[in-house]
């Protein structure tokens, strides 16, 4: 069974909601930097970036990260297309906003945690995510959540973007 | 949460290029461009191979082939052994099968080999269970070479379809050669071959390749890249070509020769280069000329393979 939870409409009210409050809660944009997680993390982060821009008029470092080289699951899947990692700007020193689709193990989130520590030393990391699902396997928590939702372990939630999807909307599928 | 997923490279080992699909070839290559960004990072290194053992098992001397192998390696954090048959084990007499099962008894991963007689790497896939790439057996294949130049050749021309590809030199010696006409086949290059019929195997036309013995008939021809081959004085136990003055004067890839092309010709090299011999000092250091290149492309695309190898589970 397929359920719509986000239409077109409040996903783009959430994105604007999680942008003013990255901006109130880091006290301005000053030094903020925002990486998105490949694939749809990515194009939030830009989406969001967009936001904070109409808002301060100032525009944000933005970057993508690719976790494939650093997931811990490695042997036990097909492989997955690796699209690189692309940080114009060196992190160390800069807040960071992390963003990600779906917040799910957050084994995702520790593999990207530790490319970005890779990198040099950010002054903090947060995390915004755009659905919350639950059963976290790893102590981690985010910062700013869009949408938190309840679903049993072996359900799916599919994010769609305009990017890539041709709409904007958040699915779960029950299996 | 949805990802893209390729289906997993069809092969389980890399022993050579000759029967490796399309489909591989490509993922290959454009794996080994996503780890041209991991070189550029400030810490050059990623957890994705940590707990595997990887084991350079060299038979022959090698220095370039061993370190891209052994950087690649380490990058991907990989705990690397290295051995070299000289001063080991072999040179007192233990036979090649022993010395494997040995270093295989220490629970090792994947071997990376080098030896000096063909189908060695398709001989440790039958007595190892570790997963095998081959960096060269004798004048067989050197797959890894080949995988490196196509990436050089595509990076640069953004295909490899249709392009009027010529390997010079000493063919019938060549492993660099027998990878790069079957990996560019494979991709629909137009492959073709230039050298002293005393280096031109025999039947070499049957793999479907043209055979050039002129070199200013290649470029007379027209052609977008030159592989210039490596004359291999250690491997040439019959006197093939009278000097190294000779073959420059016939062979040599000069810039006046290149002069006469209406269009600049790429060139490539695997190296170590010998200047003014097969090819000329100011040629080797033109703009045209991708050889640093193919080094930086080297550790990159060993990685590719590496990491879609390694971390593929256990061949069977």
């Amino acid at each position: 069974m397929k359920t719509k939870i986000l239409d077109s409409t409040s996903f783009t009210r959430t994105l604007s909601r999680l942008a003013h409050e990255i901006i109130e809660r880091n006290r301005g944009v000053e030094n903020l930097a925002i990486v998105g997680i490949r694939t749809r993390g990515e194009y939030l982060s830009r989406r969001i970036a967009k936001s904070i821009f109409e808002i301060e008029r100032i525009p944000l470092l933005t970057g993508a990260l690719d976790i494939t080289l650093y997931r811990d699951d490695l042997s036990q899947l097909d492989k997955p297309i690796m699209k690189g990692t692309d940080i114009p700007f060196d992190v160390s020193q800069k807040k960071i906003i992390l963003v990600d689709d779906v917040l799910f193990t957050g084994r995702t989130i520790r593999a990207a945690l530790n490319e970005l520590m890779d990198m040099g030393r950010p002054a903090y990391i947060q995390l915004a995510v755009l659905i919350d699902r639950g059963h976290r396997e790893l102590p981690i928590e985010p910062n700013f959540i869009g949408t938190k939702i309840t679903t049993e372990k072996t359900d799916d939630v599919q994010v769609m973007m305009k990017e890539i999807d041709g709409e904007d909307g958040v699915y779960l599928i029950m299996n | 949460m949805t990802e893209t997923l390729t289906p997993k490279l069809k092969i389980s080992h890399l022993l050579g290029m000759e029967n490796v699909s399309r489909e591989d070839i490509t993922l290959m290559l454009d794996t080994g461009m996503s780890f041209r960004e991991v070189l550029e990072r400030p810490i050059k290194k990623v957890p994705t191979l940590n707990g595997k053992t990887i084991v350079n098992l060299f038979f022959e001397s090698s220095t370039r082939t061993r370190i891209a192998f052994e950087l690649a390696e380490r990058r991907l954090s990989a705990d690397v052994v290295n051995f070299a048959a000289s001063g080991s084990s072999v040179s007192k007499g233990e036979t090649f099968k022993d010395t494997v099962k040995n270093i295989e008894a220490m629970k090792i991963d994947m071997i990376v080999v080098r030896h000096e007689s063909p189908g060695v790497p398709q001989f440790l896939t039958r007595i190892s269970d570790a997963t095998i790439i081959n960096a060269g057996d004798g004048a067989h294949e050197h797959p890894t070479q080949a995988l490196l130049d196509m990436m050089t050749i595509r990076e640069k021309f953004g295909k490899l379809e249709k392009l009027r590809v010529c390997l010079v030199g000493d063919i019938s010696h060549s492993r660099v050669a027998l990878s790069n006409i079957y990996g560019l086949k494979t991709m629909g290059a137009k492959v073709s071959v230039c050298g002293p019929k005393t280096m031109m195997p025999k039947f070499v036309e049957q793999l479907g390749v043209n055979v050039y013995y002129n070199i200013d008939d290649v470029i007379h021809d027209g052609v977008d890249v030159l592989n210039v081959l490596r004359i291999q004085r250690e491997r040439l136990h019959a006197v093939l070509f009278p000097s190294n003055e000779e073959y420059n004067k016939y062979f040599g890839v000069t810039k006046k020769r290149l002069g006469k092309s209406s269009k600049p010709i790429t060139i490539l090299h695997p190296g170590p280069i010998n200047r003014d011999v097969e090819i000329s000092a100011d040629v080797a250091d033109s703009e045209h000329s991708l050889i640093l290149h193919q080094v930086l492309n080297g550790v990159a695309v060993r990685m590719g393979i590496l990491f879609l190898l390694g971390t593929k589970g256990k061949a069977n």
